[in-house]
């Protein structure tokens, strides 16, 4: 049986592991975490229908229940392309081969402590996209860190996206249709409060994404300002002071929020780096994996190794499902295309 | 507020400070604002700590106000500050210990300079020895006098027989702190804790036992801004940056501002009574202000100098206050005797503001020990 190794058992890797077992593939899942699933782990429900992370994962889950080989809490020691395929040394003397390696390790989310003036971690209000998510999944009734229901409260955009200072020049692409989505679930949930979006600009460019971003401001009221943030201050009660220029009307504007969200970006993972320069791989100037061609963006310099999912650039689950069914037909191509490959038997063993 | 984030970050911000052997260079406008505080910076250092720090009185501007009004040439502005680099070595020196912020950041914003373009430090240098003959040396390290305090705060703090307690209530005593833009927020890196969450002068504070108040306004612009006050048609625009800031300190009721740039304390100080004037309102205990300390000031206060020798008399909002408050002996009657004990004159009372020991009843005074 040929065979074939998922570095990464999120989104991509699960859905890829499943079609390439489906397709006979001899498949090994390896995952740095205990439990599967990435960062859909952190999610609560997903744009743009609303679809609970935790069904998605389930399902994603239950295609690779059978048939497919687990190794978590992985370290990889070394990897090494041979003439029999890859070699990839784990930790507690375990062993990998495969005739063909897909990457799926994903991506990073910005650290917002890194917009010094914005006081995440500092301001007790001040909190992450993430955050909130985790928020939701708790299931307890929303508050801020006084014990009180917020009134007001902002979300700002572009949080280590397209900022050069911030080291990310990219659009991390999910954050404005994440915001609109999470403000609709806050209003749910405090239908009185007053809820902003501080936005740069609005990339509705999903299909249905912009009826969420109408549906955000008809039914559920939700205001938009187009604005910069400056700075963010606590006030003695606890509340978050900020400081804007509204880029419409170019006027600075204070005030104060009893919560601030701050939609963090998505940027190249740093813990991929033993993997890339094990594998020589390239990046480009974004930081993501640089892939051969605009038009195949699943192959890599490497032949037999292939890249899907946030590793190559912010996407969204959507694309992220496409490309990763995508790029078992290219594995799939090649693996048939290499006759006699010693490396088509694949090994799981202790050293 | 939670302060573990600070701390994570301030270990970001911390650079090498040198603790001996000074080459010590003057500001222009403190030996006008507050002519004593650098003195008794150079008395502490020397008599106190032990420690050795020249002095040339060859020392000139820097020009940095002129550069930053766009009067003087950057050239003009880096051949000077070559020259006061070449007093430095004459007195055998190579650590530069600054006076003023913005000398500071202009220093600073000249090594980055010549470190990205040695080219200009070459012609610098040319510019220099046709000038005056002179050569120099680049300084081993440059630290703010601020920066020096900080690195000795805890030696300080040791021999401190005073604190930044509140000796009559036991409770620290609230201090806002107001960093100089040029210290900075050019280079964060060369200043500790960086630009947005300051700590060369919350650090002295931490030692000296006073509690940081860290409020809405605190990054805001002290007043000064260069072209805000020197172009006299924006002061307005100087007074209310200021008013703005004690509009905001205020419920969080400090007991002291301290600050480490020479526009800031001044401005910090004078327009408080303007304010008082104008408005009828002041910021401070029963009607008196919140009073204004530079680093130097403080750092001799808590040290046991007397108030009168560090020169508080010169501020415009009255220290006696929080002398009262820290337990620290004062001779009232001494406050407007000026070199051999001549009587200076005692200013005009303002209409509001309350100053020297108004609404202060000594005797009554019950402190605690610390």
């Amino acid at each position: 049986m040929k065979s074939v190794a998922i570095i990464g058992g999120g989104v991509a890797g699960l859905e890829a592991a499943g079609k390439l077992s489906k397709q006979g593939f001899a498949v090994t899942i390896i995952e740095r975490d205990e439990h599967l699933g990435g960062r859909l782990n952190q999610w609560h429900a997903l744009f743009p229908d609303r679809k609970s992370s935790t069904e998605l994962l389930s399902g994603l889950i239950k295609e690779i229940s059978s048939g497919v080989n687990l190794i978590t809490n992985a370290r990889i020691l070394e990897v090494e392309r041979n003439d029999d395929g890859f070699a990839i040394k784990i930790n507690n003397n375990r062993m990998v081969t495969a005739g063909s390696v897909l990457l799926t390790t994903g991506f990073d989310i910005f650290e917002a402590e890194k917009k010094e003036e914005y006081g995440y971690g500092i301001y007790e209000n001040v909190i992450t996209s993430v955050d909130l998510e985790k928020m939701f999944n708790s299931g307890k009734p929303l508050v801020n860190a006084q014990g009180k229901t917020p009134a007001r409260i902002g979300f700002i955009h572009c949080v280590g996206s397209r900022d050069e200072k911030a080291g990310n020049p990219h659009c991390s692409k999910v954050c404005c249709v994440t915001a609109v989505k999470q403000a609709i679930e806050v209003k749910e949930l405090l239908p009185s409060s007053e809820v902003i979006l501080f936005y740069m600009d609005l990339r509705m460019f999903g299909r249905h994404f912009e009826e969420l971003y109408k549906d955000a401001q008809f039914r559920h009221g939700v205001q938009f300002m187009r604005a910069r943030l400056s700075e963010a201050f606590e006030n003695p009660d606890g509340s978050v002071q900020i400081r804007i220029e509204d880029t419409l009307l170019s006027k600075p504007l204070k005030m104060s929020l009893d919560l601030l969200v701050l939609m963090v970006g998505v940027q190249p993972q740093k813990k991929q780096g033993n993997l890339v320069d094990m594998l020589k791989l390239e990046r480009d100037a974004d930081g993501f994996i640089k892939i051969a061609d605009t038009y195949s963006p699943y192959k890599t310099k490497i032949p037999g190794l292939f890249c899907a999912g946030g590793i190559t650039g912010p996407k969204t689950i959507e694309e992220t499902l496409a490309e990763a069914r995508a790029v078992t037909v290219e594995i799939g191509g090649y693996l048939r295309n290499i006759e006699n490959f010693a490396g088509q038997e694949q090994y799981v063993m202790e050293l | 507020m939670k302060l573990e984030g600070k701390r994570k970050l301030w270990q970001e911000y911390q650079k090498e400070i040198a603790t001996d052997n000074f080459f010590y260079v003057r500001s222009c406008v403190r030996q006008n604002f507050f002519p004593a505080a650098e003195q008794i910076f150079l008395r502490f250092m020397r008599e106190t700590l032990g420690k050795t720090v020249h002095e040339n009185p060859g020392h000139t501007t820097c020009t940095g106000i002129g550069y930053h009004c766009d009067v003087v040439p950057f050239n003009t502005t880096m051949t000077v500050v070559a020259r006061q680099f070449s007093l430095m070595s004459d007195a055998g020196c190579e650590n530069l210990a600054v006076s003023c912020i913005t000398s500071f950041g202009l220093y600073t914003e000249i090594l980055e300079t010549w470190h990205h373009f040695p080219e200009i430090e070459e012609k610098t240098r040319e510019y220099l020895y046709k000038a005056t003959g002179r050569e120099f040396k680049i300084p081993k390290n440059l630290a703010h006098a601020s920066d020096i305090v900080y690195k000795l705060r805890n030696e300080i703090a040791a021999r401190a027989p005073f604190k930044l307690i509140n000796r009559i209530t036991g409770k620290p005593l609230k201090v806002v702190e107001h960093i100089g833009c040029h210290y900075s927020k050019m280079f964060p890196h060369k200043g500790i804790g960086g630009a947005e969450y300051p700590y060369v002068l919350a650090g002295l504070v931490d030692a000296l036992g006073g509690e940081i108040v860290d409020y809405p306004e605190r990054r805001h612009c002290c007043g000064f801004g260069f072209r805000q006050y020197v172009v006299r048609a924006n002061r307005g625009y100087s007074l209310s940056c200021s008013k703005k800031k004690f509009d905001s300190m205020e419920p969080y009721k400090p007991d002291l501002i301290i600050t480490n740039c020479p526009g800031c304390p001044y401005f910090l100080d004078r327009w408080q009574y303007v304010v008082s004037e104008m408005e009828g309102r002041t910021y401070g205990d029963n009607g008196h202000g919140i009073p204004v300390f530079t680093y130097e000031e403080l750092a001799a206060l808590v040290l046991g100098y007397d108030p009168w020798e560090i020169g508080l008399q010169t501020h415009q909002v009255s220290f006696e206050p929080l002398l009262v408050k820290m337990g620290i002996p004062f001779d009232p009657e001494k406050k407007y005797l000026g070199k051999n004990r001549e009587y200076i004159g005692r200013p005009a009372k303002p209409n509001f503001m309350k100053i020297d020991m108004d609404g202060i009843k000594s005797s009554k005074i019950q402190y605690q020990a610390i």
